[in-house]
């Protein structure tokens, strides 16, 4: 017995050390292929590229960006549009998602037969295709000449989304979100401290100073001699001012959201589906009313099913925002891809993206794990 | 305990179910109300653009895209072979078509549960790639020879789904089985691999392995372009459905392990004869939805430049004469995929409920 024990564990070593001398040898091999590919092109390895100018033009940016611009700002734009779009996708997403899953639930036939529909339709079919189909649609609007306005100040025409955009910089808006998120963590430090400062009371009194807080900003940091808000007008062929929604990032938006959103309704009606009748056949005897059964009992018991599979579905969804290529949407990945064809640097330019890539897909799981942890541990432990 | 429907005695009841599913309350009325008119107001809008006002023959094509006419189909009776044979040779059509019902004869045949023993599945999967494969490039039994360049529209779409299937399936099992190895090396080179690739888009994966491998791989091993994608994409599922197969596997019940071991079975036996049996029970939802997943996924490789069904359905309404039939060539490349896609998941629900029954 002994020995046969002996035996297996030398056999387990040798094994593995043949599996790591293996992988080692391929690594190796691929290096020094790859050395003397380069050499033999004549490309020049190293990350010094980064800083040399792009010289060519992107056609949508959150920061402001000229062609003699260094490469790895143009990569930075790309991370932003890429977070930017992920996260408008996940937030819309999300609430189409839930409306659209409650519907299916529904008693009423008809709703649920519509909501039925969609999610089957949009599940079922390619997201690229969509983003293809959805671009299409867009492109083939109207000349701006002919757009589509409401009230004159929203013009909706193949150059895209035409809305009053407000006047003010990036840095104002982030300088807001942050006291915003100041006045928060304040609320929930104050709320509960007196018998004056019920939670609500508190929660109404952090919104109310948010607002007034942003509308305070806006007045005071608009430029002097400049209106508060930027209408689009028309001159020309095209419009002037307001905030301009590009074909293609409507485009790769609505496609995403729509996909996204059928697939989060599965999730949030598989959610609401697990919760057990007993539970709710409890709250009822204790004589909740059916109000309460839903906020304080099915909701709160569904979201425990509902945060693991939506965390992945966020996950998705950011991935997801890459095929935006195929549109010419100027996401991380087109930035990478433009940037491989200019520059040559096919390695390190791949890998930047991927580590970018790994930094976003880790943050939300990370995020999603711990609301997980969160609702996991309110519902054994302690119940306020 | 699920929420189904009321006992069989009140579902005759069509006024009670009326009242129940459609008038249960004001709102419901309103909502009832407010679908009902959208239905009356769109439907037959949609109907006669759709059917009655459409344009099916390409012989009167020339009123498409005017106003008031209907859906331009002509397009597809026009264009309809390059969507689904690509830039094939067009007198060889024939061989693509019949390569595409082999595949889905397969497909088809691998769903029936007689079929389900390694030995019959994996004869059916490599005679009918076979036999898709000889057909598609040639070269054989009189046949002209095609390149792989040539290979287009739904053939390679299909070509693409079934290898990365018929390759990827085994790679999954070897990865689930080396994640769940008690040799720490395997375990964590499987467990690091699978778990950086599933951390990254699958595009970024095809795109690193169109450019990235002709950089660290001597030419003679480099392969053509669509092999590369191919193999990539592989990986990429396999990392995937090992997951699935490991939670399978998780779910297998300690006492069935050690029953095996004491019987004196060794190692591969035991994984042959009483894991994976087990494991792929457990696992046959989210394998099905695997599925579901790569084949739309297979869309993707427009990206890369490859002329799956998507490319061609592009091509198809690319020029002057089709341009303004864009909706109906997407309606119908929709529509190919909806057909596959949705008897594959309406398949899945079908076997959740067959497995069911089976455990309560």
């Amino acid at each position: 017995m002994q020995g046969l024990l002996r035996d297996e564990k030398i056999r387990g070593r040798l094994l593995q050390a043949a599996v790591l001398a293996v992988v080692l040898l391929c690594v190796g091999s691929f290096i020094v292929t790859a050395r003397q590919n380069l050499l033999d092109q004549g490309i020049a390895t190293g990350f010094g590229f980064l800083f040399h100018s792009t010289g060519w033009d992107i056609s949508f940016s959150l920061l402001d960006y000229t062609i003699d611009d260094p490469y790895w700002w143009l990569l930075l734009i790309g991370f932003l549009n890429t977070l930017m779009l992920g996260l408008i996708c996940i937030a819309v997403a999300t609430v189409l998602g839930t409306l659209i899953g409650v519907a299916r639930l529904s008693e009423n036939f008809v709703l649920g037969s519509f909501a039925t529909v969609y999610v089957e339709i949009f599940r079922n079919v390619p997201l690229i295709l969509q983003g293809f189909f959805w671009y299409a649609v867009v492109t083939h609007l109207p000349s701006p000449r002919r757009a589509l306005s409401v009230f004159d100040a929203v013009f909706l025409s193949s150059r895209g989304l035409y809305v009053p955009g407000l006047n003010v910089a990036y840095w104002s808006v982030a300088l807001w979100a942050v006291l915003a998120v100041g006045i928060v963590l304040l609320a929930k430090r104050l709320a509960g401290r007196s018998v004056g400062l019920t939670p609500l009371r508190v929660g109404w009194g952090a919104m109310a100073a948010i607002l007034v807080l942003g509308v305070a900003m806006a007045f005071v940091l608009t430029p002097a001699g400049q209106p508060l808000i930027d209408v689009p007008y028309l001159k020309g062929f095209n419009f002037r001012g307001g905030l301009r929604i590009t074909p293609e990032f409507a485009a790769i938006a609505i496609a995403i959201i729509v996909f996204g959103a059928a697939y989060i309704a599965e999730i949030v009606r598989g959610g609401f589906l697990s919760v057990p009748r007993g539970q709710l056949e409890a709250a009822a005897a204790i004589g909740l009313g059916r109000f309460a059964i839903y906020w304080k009992v099915r909701i709160p018991l569904a979201l425990r099913a509902i945060m693991p599979p939506l965390g992945n579905q966020y996950v998705f969804l950011m991935k997801a925002t890459s095929i935006g290529i195929a549109i010419g949407f100027t996401d991380l990945f087109m930035i990478t891809s433009t940037s491989i064809n200019q520059s040559g640097q096919t390695i390190e330019l791949l890998f930047i993206m991927m580590m970018l890539f790994l930094v976003i897909n880790y943050s939300i799981s990370t995020l999603m794990n711990l609301v997980n942890r969160r609702l996991a541990l309110r519902g054994f432990d302690n119940d306020d | 305990m699920t929420i189904d429907g009321p006992p069989a005695a009140a579902r005759t009841d069509w006024l009670d179910w009326l009242r129940r599913r459609l008038f249960a309350g004001p709102i419901d009325v309103i909502v009832t109300l407010a679908g009902l008119g959208l239905v009356v107001w769109w439907g037959p809008a949609l109907f006669n653009w759709l059917f009655v006002d459409a344009i099916w023959r390409e012989a009167g094509s020339e009123a498409c895209g005017t106003p008031g006419a209907g859906a331009c189909w002509a397009v597809i009776e026009a264009r309809g072979r390059l969507i689904l044979f690509g830039l094939y040779p067009f007198e060889q059509h024939w061989r693509s078509a019949t390569a595409c019902a082999v595949i889905i004869a397969v497909a088809v045949l691998s769903c029936i549960p007689a079929v389900w023993t390694p030995f019959r599945l994996s004869t059916v999967w490599i005679v009918g790639f076979s036999t898709f494969y000889i057909l598609m490039s040639g070269g054989i039994f009189g046949l002209a020879s095609v390149g792989t360049e040539q290979w287009g529209g739904l053939a390679l779409t299909l070509f693409i789904f079934a290898s990365v299937s018929i390759i990827g399936m085994p790679l999954s099992i070897l990865l689930a089985l080396a994640r769940r190895s008690e040799l720490p090396v395997i375990r964590w080179l499987a467990a690091f691999s699978i778990d950086l690739t599933r951390s990254f888009p699958l595009l970024t994966i095809l795109f690193a392995a169109a450019l990235i491998v002709p950089f660290v791989l001597p030419q003679w091993l480099q392969g053509d372009k669509l092999y590369r994608i191919i193999g990539a994409f592989a990986f990429f599922f396999a990392c995937y459905q090992a997951e699935i197969i490991r939670g399978g596997l998780q779910a297998i019940p300690a006492g069935q392990y050690e029953a095996a071991e004491s019987l004196g079975l060794g190692y591969w036996r035991r994984v042959w004869l009483i894991m994976l049996p087990q494991a792929f029970r457990n696992a046959l939802p989210p394998t099905i939805n695997q599925f579901v997943i790569t084949f739309k996924d297979t869309s993707i490789v427009i990206i890369i430049g490859l002329f799956e069904v998507l490319a061609s359905g592009n091509a198809a309404f690319g020029t002057a004469k089709w341009t303004h039939s864009y909706v109906e060539v997407y309606v119908f490349i929709a529509l190919i995929y909806f057909v596959f896609v949705f008897s594959l998941s309406r398949y899945g629900a079908f076997l959740e409920r067959r497995m069911r029954i089976g455990h309560d």
